[in-house]
């Protein structure tokens, strides 16, 4: 057991799991448990784990949408403007017709979508973020490789050290252990 | 089949992974190829020839852009050669990468994970050179930046109707999806060589590369939806963008060209290619790394089955092509089909039949699909006639003009093969960094099939 400092300065209680699913229980767990400032950490994706945690996020495809109307409309307008407004082209009576001016409509409207997206994932996750909390556990670096954590935040209202740590203990994890802010 | 069960239905259910490994195995023996101090001394040989190259490429371009297009064999009439069937042969192989990786992730096919990373890399790099063939085609090469819309006092827009403006805007947006979807799917595995790392200054690289990557569930989500997202766009993107390089030439009412086949018979030909790349790289990466436990003979039969479907489509569209210049009646049509075959490039035409149409046919067997050092001989003749088919389209359909007097011919000089070459050399420089660099294989996709394959336990 790690020294137990005052429970202003943490961050929350970190527990380790020995694997994907025994993560997922203790998730469901937690949740049902009443705990809504939980967050899990593991080396990849593993299926239904946000569901266990809360809401999941689906704003993606909405903002890809929107870039993509940005993109497309825009390069359709700027072309219009172009061959109709500031330089009108008049060949046999007709400004350019329309389908000539589709292919770059269509990879911009692409191309504003996957801007909207990689941009999107990035700030939606509040990345890049060099520093958090989590990284001052010795042994989180495992949560790149082949650790499965589980933290109970200090902010949540129902935590309470020993209260929290017993919780945690029931669940058999590999260890649990405080984390600093 | 002696033992009663049909070969294909076991490939499909079989594990990919082998028994041993372990979340623990994966991250070692992948970051360990990045990590270790020690560098192979085929690594260094490689590059160092590789680095000679990349100097070749860059200096060739630097006089071409000193002296000017003249340093080329080309001329009126061939006024595109080697710049053009470079261009499209690099962007063809660009075609695959990021294709092969979004249809295997949409399509959840399992083995597509431990191919994707470095069929992205491919792209990401063969389509930065092919990027740099239409700029220096230019006479005046410094005003390229004329392609892009911007407020300017000379009352000048883009001709938007031009396929080759099409073309400056499906570069652009491919190299971006590509860049993104390839560094997206790194930010994990760059987290995970910042935590394996020893070295403080190796630490704070893959540290700011990584921006932070901790793994939490909801990031996790989030970056798993983006990469469905960016798949299902990458697909129509690259159907798009090998036909806009078809229209570049559809257009024109160069016997030869002005087809409507043109667009999907290029999206084949650079699927075609695009395989034979990934298939030549894949060999070599697996021997070198010793990835036979991850990149396994059902990943290279799969490629290999691939390459034989499109290489079928190719063979189709060469005949239709023929029949499509005796059906149109068309004098010139059918002389620029006859002088392919009869005319001073005929070796040319029968090299690359040879090397695109004949040979993949040896992919039937499922014993050549299963001999890998066969299949990186098949792969490189496939990449060498891919070459020998663009550089047929371009210069046959030109050299014999309307009228018998502006006859000409095209042959290379040896700045035409410096650039060649050298942009060969630059591509290998650039693949050498990246598995020196960069984990080759997806850890965390890895895993994810680890899970699948052995239960969540």
């Amino acid at each position: 057991m790690t020294s137990v400092t005052s429970g202003a300065a943490a961050h929350g209680l970190l527990a380790e799991f020995p694997s994907p699913a025994a993560l997922l229980d203790a998730a469901r767990a937690a949740h049902g448990a009443g705990y809504r400032r939980l967050e899990a950490y593991s080396p990849m994706l593993i299926e239904g784990l946000v569901e266990a945690l809360g809401p999941a996020d689906r704003r993606l495809p909405r903002l890809a949408l929107i870039g993509g109307i940005i993109g497309g409309v825009g390069t359709y307008a700027l072309q219009w403007f172009s061959v109709s407004v500031d330089y009108p082209l008049n060949i046999g009576g007709r400004t350019p017709a329309w389908p000539g001016l589709i292919p770059g409509t269509f990879e911009m409207t692409v191309l504003g979508a996957v801007l909207a997206i990689f941009f999107g994932v990035l700030l939606r996750s509040r990345l890049p973020r060099l520093y958090h909390p989590v990284f001052n556990d010795a042994g989180f670096a495992a949560a790149s490789s082949d650790g499965f954590f589980l933290c109970i935040e200090a902010t949540d209202p129902l935590y309470d050290l020993p209260q929290t740590r017993d919780f945690l203990e029931r669940l058999q994890p590999v260890r649990v252990s405080q984390v600093d802010a | 089949m002696s033992s009663g069960g049909d070969p294909g239905a076991h490939a499909l259910t079989a594990p990919i992974l082998p028994g041993a490994q372990s979340y623990g195995s994966i991250s070692e023996k992948i970051s360990g190829i990045v990590l270790t101090a020690r560098t192979a001394r085929w690594w260094v040989v490689a590059f160092a020839v590789c680095s000679v190259l990349t100097l070749v490429f860059f200096g060739a371009i630097g006089y071409l852009f000193y002296t000017g297009v003249g340093i080329w064999g080309l001329n009126v009439p061939v006024v595109w050669a080697f710049d053009i069937t470079n261009y499209v042969w690099w962007i063809a192989i660009a075609m695959s990468g990021t294709f092969i990786s979004a249809v295997l992730h949409l399509t959840r096919q399992p083995w597509g994970a431990s191919i994707s990373r470095f069929a992205e890399a491919m792209t990401v790099f063969a389509l930065a050179i092919a990027g740099i063939f239409p700029i220096i085609h230019l006479g005046r090469p410094w005003f390229f930046y004329w392609l892009t819309p911007y407020p300017n006092v000379m009352a000048l827009w883009p001709q938007w109707r031009s396929p080759l403006v099409w073309d400056f805007f499906a570069i652009l947006a491919y190299l971006l999806l590509s860049l993104m979807f390839w560094y997206l799917g790194l930010i994990p595995d760059f987290a995970t060589l910042r935590d394996r790392a020893r070295g403080r200054g190796v630490q704070i690289i893959y540290g700011l590369l990584a921006l932070g990557w901790r793994g939490e569930a909801r990031h996790w989500q989030r970056r798993q939806s983006a990469q469905l997202l960016l798949a299902g766009l990458a697909v129509p993107l690259v159907v798009s963008v090998h036909s806009v390089v078809g229209l570049d030439f559809a257009t024109g009412n160069t016997p030869g060209w002005h087809s409507t086949i043109f667009p999907p018979f290029f999206v084949a030909g650079a699927m075609f290619s695009g395989f034979a790349m990934a298939m030549t790289i894949v060999i070599l990466l697996r021997r070198a790394f010793d990835l036979g436990d991850f990149i396994t003979e059902r990943h290279l039969d799969n490629l290999a089955k691939l390459i034989l479907a499109m290489g079928l489509v190719l063979a189709y569209s060469y005949v239709m092509e023929l029949f499509m210049a005796w059906y149109s009646a068309d004098r010139y049509e059918i002389y620029t089909a006859l002088n392919r075959m009869r005319g001073p490039y005929a070796p040319v035409y029968w090299s690359l039949i040879f090397c695109v149409v004949v040979v993949p046919q040896l992919l039937w067997s499922r014993r050549v699909r299963h001999a890998p050092w066969v299949l990186f001989g098949i792969s490189l003749v496939i990449n060498v006639g891919m070459w020998l088919e663009r550089f047929m389209l371009i210069v046959t359909s030109e050299h014999r003009d309307f009228l018998p007097s502006a006859w000409g011919m095209f042959y290379p000089t040896i700045w035409d093969w410096a650039i060649l070459i050298g942009s060969i050399g630059f591509f290998g420089w650039l693949l050498l960094l990246f598995v020196r660099f960069v984990p080759v294989i997806s850890m965390c996709e890895m895993r994810e099939l680890l899970t699948h394959e052995r239960g969540a336990s």
